[in-house]
């Protein structure tokens, strides 16, 4: 009996333990991002930041979790009861299934399917789901605005999000996020290059989908106290911002696989370049040299035990990154793969927190002309464009390069056209509605 | 074995949830439960080797249809509705569909006693599915272009005869 059951899990073993693996380190990640997001705040607004719990306020994401995980739980007395406890859990859930197709490296995916992306995509439309119950359940003026404000930008931003990913499917003409990445592996180029126009709307529509500024108007303050989650606290509220967060992790990966090469190094397919091999070593022996600089200068004991601490774990990883390039050369893909996915997907995250504290926030009306007159057109010419480039390529002998360079130049007028006509014929609001 | 009991779940939790979409008086849960129906009914698709018409229903049905339903129930006035009376009484014309239907299933029972072969599917052989996203995009964009195109079309049209039902001045 157990012989058998352990023989019907045995192909399962390592998904199920990559499953767990996202599962468990997932809520660190986004604590961890959250630290990095009020960092990175700090250092535009030349400011410090967190500096009080742990080493450069490095031990701020642990408190803050313990703080909300022993937070009074408070329903709202007229609220919808099951509505309300259900509604976190399926944005929570539809975020970590969405990570189930992701290729974090060549060896670590869970599950790579023929339909990777379209997968990805309707798991990720259901999170739209955990945002409206919500909204609804609270019995809230505030949460129903937000909510519905949430899932008309969601509705209309998923559509140029798809088309943008249209174009760079139609240059892999596969849907498994492993077989992109590989099909960009061969022709030695991202499709970044080759369809930009498809990434900028991609960039655009990904930052409206995760409701980040300066398209944050679900939970805009100044209009909605917090949007659908006004009366969320505890730790409901903080499934809900492990959702959010998730959810920037997804797009980022998607983005990566798709425009970005995905697990690839930058020119890998140049021999000129592979000292670049080292370059993940150096980062994190840099790290680890900065933490022992640091550690006798940190006033308390315990923070330098704890500042030496992630200092030896840089030197761990910095070895576990240096193995494949002097030890064991046929673990490099796996390795240097991990490495460079997440740098990727890091580099995108620091955009949106980038774009964040840059662009102040639009109005909703501003926000749907955007997305219906500007972006869904740009998008699906977009798609238009690069197909026709590839008709051009494979039925009239034209090079890849130039027909996409025609093509796109022939998008950026469209585009153009669209722009100068939505300035001419945008109605004054301000006053008249 | 392992099958059956996949089937059993997802077909029992579809039904379930489909009954419970009537029942239910307060249209919030109701499209909650529509929503459990259609990925139950997502499930089975996916047990039948259907990868693409899984993510299809999910994207279209869940992801889309549903998430208006919801906008327009939350616009509506919900206390109304729960004053109301919940069903019509078309009794009649229920349990002659009902007979119908009944007469439909105990037929097609009764030939598979006689002949368990007669009303079987053709055996669908696993390599044939395989890919699944990009036969459907052949069979759709090379046998079937041209009904293809007018479904297309039709559902142009539609969308476009609803904008302009629903605005006063275009």
């Amino acid at each position: 009996m157990i012989h058998s059951l352990l023989e019907f899990f045995e192909p399962h073993l390592l998904p199920l333990i990559y499953a767990l693996v996202i599962v468990l380190v997932l809520p660190l990640v986004a604590g961890y991002i959250v630290l990095l997001e009020r960092k990175v705040m700090a250092d535009m607004q030349v400011r410090l930041g967190p500096m009080r719990v742990g080493p450069h306020g490095l031990l701020q994401p642990i408190a803050d979790a313990v703080k909300l995980l022993l937070k009074e739980d408070i329903i709202p007395e007229n609220a919808d009861v099951w509505i309300f406890w259900l509604a976190p859990l399926v944005s929570v859930t539809a975020a970590m299934l969405a990570m189930a197709a992701l290729p974090f490296g060549p060896a670590f995916q869970i599950a790579d399917l023929n339909i990777g992306l379209l997968f990805i995509l309707g798991i990720s439309s259901m999170g739209i789901y955990g945002i409206v119950l919500g909204g609804w359940s609270s019995n809230s003026h505030y949460s129903l605005l937000g909510a519905l404000r949430s899932s008309a930008q969601l509705v209309s931003y998923e559509t140029a999000a798809g088309m943008a990913l249209v174009s760079g499917l139609l240059l892999a003409g596969t849907l498994s996020l492993r077989q992109i990445v590989e099909i960009q592996q061969k022709q030695g180029l991202w499709f970044v290059f080759l369809t930009p126009v498809g990434f900028f709307i991609y960039l655009v529509a990904s930052v409206a989908e995760t409701n980040r500024a300066p398209f944050d108007l679900p939970e805009a303050e100044s209009e909605l106290v917090a949007g659908y989650m006004t009366e969320y606290s505890g730790f409901r509220w903080a499934l809900y911002f492990l959702a959010e967060y998730a959810n920037m992790v997804v797009v980022a990966a998607i983005a990566t696989s798709v425009f970005l090469g995905g697990w690839l190094r930058p020119l890998a397919s140049v021999r000129a370049f592979d000292f670049l091999d080292y370059v993940p070593m150096l980062l994190l022996l840099l790290v680890a040299g900065y933490c022992f600089w640091r550690t006798p200068r940190q006033p308390v004991r315990v923070q330098q035990g704890f500042l030496a601490a992630v200092g030896l774990l840089c030197l761990l990883l910095a070895a576990a990154l240096a193995a494949p390039i002097f030890v064991a050369p046929q673990l490099k893909p796996a390795v240097h793969g991990g490495f460079w996915f997440l740098l990727k997907v890091f580099c995108y995250i620091y955009t949106f927190m980038w774009l964040r504290f840059t662009f102040p926030r639009y109005r909703f009306d501003q926000l749907m002309r955007l997305g219906w007159h500007f972006m869904i057109p740009v998008a699906i010419v977009n798609v238009l464009g690069v197909g026709v480039a590839l008709v051009l390529e494979r039925q009239y002998g034209w090079g890849l390069g130039p027909a996409l360079l025609v093509t796109a130049l022939g998008t950026l007028a469209v585009a153009a056209w669209l722009a100068w006509v939505g300035e001419r014929t945008e109605s004054p609001v301000v006053g008249g509605a | 074995m392992l099958d059956k009991i996949v089937f059993y779940f997802f077909a029992g939790l579809a039904i379930l949830s489909a009954v419970l979409v009537v029942t239910r008086r307060n249209a919030v849960h109701s499209a909650v439960f529509l929503v459990t129906s259609l990925l139950a009914t997502a499930g089975i698709y996916l047990q039948l080797q259907a990868q693409f018409l899984f993510a299809v229903q999910i994207i279209l049905y869940v992801g889309g249809i549903v998430v208006l339903f919801i906008f327009v129930i939350m616009l509506v006035n919900l206390d109304v509705a729960l004053h109301q009376v919940q069903f019509n009484r078309q009794w009649w014309l229920a349990i002659l569909l009902a007979l119908v239907l009944g007469a439909q299933l105990a037929f097609a029972f009764a030939v598979t006693a006689r002949n368990p072969s007669a009303l079987a599917f053709a055996e669908g052989r696993a390599a044939r599915l395989e890919p699944n996203t990009e036969l459907i995009g052949q069979a759709l964009f090379r046998n079937y272009l041209l009904p293809f195109e007018i479904a297309s079309i039709l559902l142009l049209v539609a969308m476009i005869g609803a904008v302009v039902m629903g605005k006063k001045r275009i």
